[in-house]
């Protein structure tokens, strides 16, 4: 009996109750089936044995451990009715097979629905993953040999052909292609790529064939750790459902209570037949399954992350969700996410060679992206890069060193405090930071020697997602360790509100906090590993990825793709995504807030009622509708995304 | 008012101390062991009508199974939810389903129905 899947079980059910949804039919033309009751005795039976009884066992294993659940207000529906009709059929009243037999059905015919549903829901995950390819040709023993995904090793040498799909994540190493990363990134733009780019897991290879070298394989590959954060995300809790989890535990008992009591009141004190009271109580306990107010959250959950997960927007959690829709402020760091961040050298002031000589000797070692931009134009230049000693990194100031034998030192003005600058140099400066351009002192031996100018270019797409956001009623800050001058004219450029300048990288999580206790709800878009503090100190954090390398643990929200676009399809879909639980919440309490009533008997006066028939199609139609809205999700319009009109 | 409809009043009030002394009253919740077997501890869960036992205890540092005996036929049990773990099974796909349980560190692990109405946990200790 166990065997037989919910859809079977309610077709049998189904089946046998025709005969009495004719005679239901025919009721009003005064027309009785012949040997009624003993055919509404034997099919109810039947469809007891077959569809009730499961619930009856459920009910019975839960009330022995003292809980209830939905099982328990089914099994006392259909058995109080099931049971009246027989002690009604032996001592010859009227029977009421036909609530026992379609109550059944019809929570029959919910289940599986919302099975079927369900299923629709966490399909997109699945999907996710079959986007990978199933083998791979890898370089062995000098030849390309096809072989399983699961045989490829971080080295392997993999060919990939036009039209076919990069098996893993990696480099390449010979030839150049465009990719359809659209099923990480969301973009569907095809990407140009050459020796030395990365390509990442599961996306097409447009046109060319290219050859590169494995990097992260298996569980590492970025595809896989997306379907591993949008697991944890669909099975995460959103704080808005701590409200249902406490009504759940006491909500059957509740519904049991005020059945009881509803036909006490009918039966003692109103007038009613103990029939009618008893067809009042079953209907209220029918109607009451709490099952809609458990669906509302996860199912709108489950599809709003997988939906956002297409669109290369990682969502972490529900309570994720829960706060961007108190949002008001959107903080942006500069370089690297509002710019490009791959700054480059314009204007060098004072005697190029010696400037650019001890520049470049001073940053080589460092990281710093404008560090590396120096370098660049030096070695461009062909200038000899030397060797320092004493080498000294001040934190978002600058380098010092010894070069040649003399004191050396590169960076921000913060870092000149005890050196001169002559009057010619800090004009220079004050016009170059004008133009949005980053200044670099180079200094030797106590005197200013030089300014290097750097500029780094807002991306393509930044104004537009600015000016997105502020359509929203967010206000657009600008967080950056960079010179005031510079700050603003980047800012001006893509329509930021507010600049904070100036700011050394371990204090920017201290002005986020400073932004909050100003009463901001704050959201903070950098990239995930510098500003791992400032992204979990704000409300939300977003984490903007780069190349193959998700920050997973930084961050609320990452986005695979490098783009301030992306900010906005994040706080789109997760307003979407939560407004969605907040209707289905509202849904799932008036069904049972207005049910419940009705059922009782309370409108009666009115003309109100609901048999408990009635009362069972209302609770299928309850869970169904809310599994549905959810599935909504997938087809509301996002910005930036055309999935829904396709 | 007859017999019978005063008796109604006082089987319905005894009836409905009842459902609140039974399901709102403090019981005692079982607690289950894991069983060690070559290094690897289980813990097996019977799902039929709620999670029995609910609670289970594994042994920190030795890799665990929870099991989870699939006994109930109705929809409502038919997925456990880890939060914490990201782990969503179906049970009705076979009769047993394991959940690997990773047991480096102590700490509690809850799971749940897929509507979260019945609930259980895990400790590692």
């Amino acid at each position: 009996m166990t065997k037989l899947s919910n859809i079977k079980r309610f077709w049998i059910s189904f089946i046998l109750a025709i005969p009495m949804l004719v005679q239901m039919l025919a009721m009003p033309f005064h027309w009785m089936m012949p040997g009624y009751n003993w055919i509404a005795l034997v099919t109810t039976t039947i469809i007891m044995a077959i569809s009730a009884l499961p619930y009856w066992q459920s009910a019975i294993a839960a009330f022995k451990k003292h809980s209830a659940n939905m099982n328990t207000l089914v099994a006392v529906g259909t058995s109080v009715t099931y049971f009246y009709s027989i002690f009604a059929m032996i001592t010859g009243r009227p029977v009421y097979f036909e609530s026992a037999a379609f109550v059944t059905v019809f929570v029959l015919l919910g289940d599986a629905m919302e099975e079927k549903m369900h299923d629709n829901a966490s399909n997109a995950l699945e999907k996710l993953m079959n986007l990978q390819a199933k083998d791979a040709e890898v370089m062995r023993d000098g030849k390309f040999v096809k072989i399983p995904l699961d045989q490829v090793q971080v080295g392997d040498l993999i060919r990939v052909k036009p039209g076919e799909k990069i098996p893993v994540d990696g480099e390449i190493t010979e030839g150049t292609t465009t990719l359809d990363e659209s099923m990480v990134t969301g973009e569907s733009m095809p990407v140009t790529k050459k020796v030395g780019d990365s390509v990442v897991g599961s996306t097409i290879n447009n046109n060319g064939t290219i050859t590169f070298k494995a990097t992260k394989v298996g569980s590492d590959t970025m595809l896989a750790q997306i379907v591993t954060l949008v697991k944890k995300a669909q099975t995460s809790h959103a704080p808005i459902q701590n409200l249902t989890d406490k009504i759940s535990n006491i909500f059957v008992p509740a519904v049991i209570i005020i059945a009881v009591l509803t036909f006490v009141i009918w039966y003692a004190f109103l007038g009613a037949s103990p029939v009618e009271a008893m067809l009042f109580a079953v209907s209220v306990i029918v109607i009451a399954c709490p099952c809609a107010l458990g669906l509302a959250t996860p199912t709108a959950l489950m599809v709003g992350t997988a939906r956002s997960a297409k669109m290369g927007v990682l969502i972490k959690n529900g309570e994720v969700l829960q706060e961007v829709s108190d949002l008001n402020t959107v903080v942006f760091d500069k370089t690297g996410t509002i710019t490009v961040g791959k700054p480059k050298v314009t204007d060098i002031v004072g005697d190029k060679k010696t400037v650019l000589a001890v520049a470049a000797s001073l940053e080589d070692a460092s990281e710093h992206p404008l560090a590396s931009a120096i370098v660049k134009r030096a070695k461009a230049e062909k200038i000899e890069i030397k060797k320092v000693e004493a080498f000294e990194a001040v934190e978002g100031k600058g380098v010092k060193a010894k070069f040649n034998g003399q004191t050396a030192l590169v960076g921000s003005n913060r870092l000149l405090d005890d050196v001169n600058i002559s009057q010619e140099i800090s004009d220079q400066a004050s016009k170059l930071q004008a133009e949005a351009k980053t200044i670099v002192y180079v200094g030797l031996n106590g005197k200013i020697i030089g300014l290097i100018a750097i500029q780094d270019v807002p991306k393509e797409s930044s104004k537009a997602a600015i000016s997105e956001l502020k359509v929203r009623g967010l206000k657009t800050v600008m967080l950056t360790g960079d010179n005031e001058k510079v700050a603003r004219a980047i800012a001006d450029q893509v329509g930021i509100d507010q600049v904070i300048a100036g700011v050394l990288p371990s204090e920017k999580a201290a002005e986020i906090e400073k932004l909050q206790h100003a009463g901001n709800k704050v959201a903070f878009v950098g990239d995930g590993i510098n500003d791992a503090p400032a992204l979990s100190t704000a409300d939300v954090g977003i984490a903007m990825g780069s190349g193959t390398d998700i920050a997973i643990d930084s961050g609320g929200i990452v986005l695979v793709q490098n783009d301030l676009r992306g900010v906005v399809r994040a706080l789109d879909i997760s307003k979407k995504t939560f407004n969605r639980i907040k209707l289905n919440l509202f849904w799932a309490l008036i069904y049972n807030t207005i049910g419940i009533p009705i059922a009782a008997g309370l409108f009666m006066q009115l003309g109100l009622t609901l048999s408990p028939e009635f009362a069972a199609l209302a609770m299928a139609f309850s869970s169904v509708s809310v599994v549905g809205s959810s599935l909504l999700l997938n087809k509301t319009k996002i910005a930036g995304d055309d999935a829904a009109l396709n | 008012m007859t017999i019978a409809k005063i008796l109604t009043i006082i089987i319905g009030l005894l009836l409905i101390g009842f459902i609140i002394w039974w399901f709102f009253g403090k019981h005692k919740e079982a607690v289950g062991n894991s069983t060690v077997v070559n290094d690897l501890q289980n813990a097996t869960i019977v799902v039929k009508g709620g999670y029995s036992p609910s609670t289970v205890v594994l042994k920190k540092g030795i890799p665990a199974e929870v099991n989870f005996d699939m006994q109930d036929s109705t929809a409502c049990l038919s997925h456990v939810v880890f939060e914490q773990l990201g782990v969503n099974e179906d049970l009705t796909k076979q009769k047993i389903t394991s959940v690997k349980i990773p047991t480096d560190k102590a700490g509690t692990y809850n799971f749940a129905c897929g509507m979260d109405m019945f609930h259980g946990k895990v400790i590692v200790k």
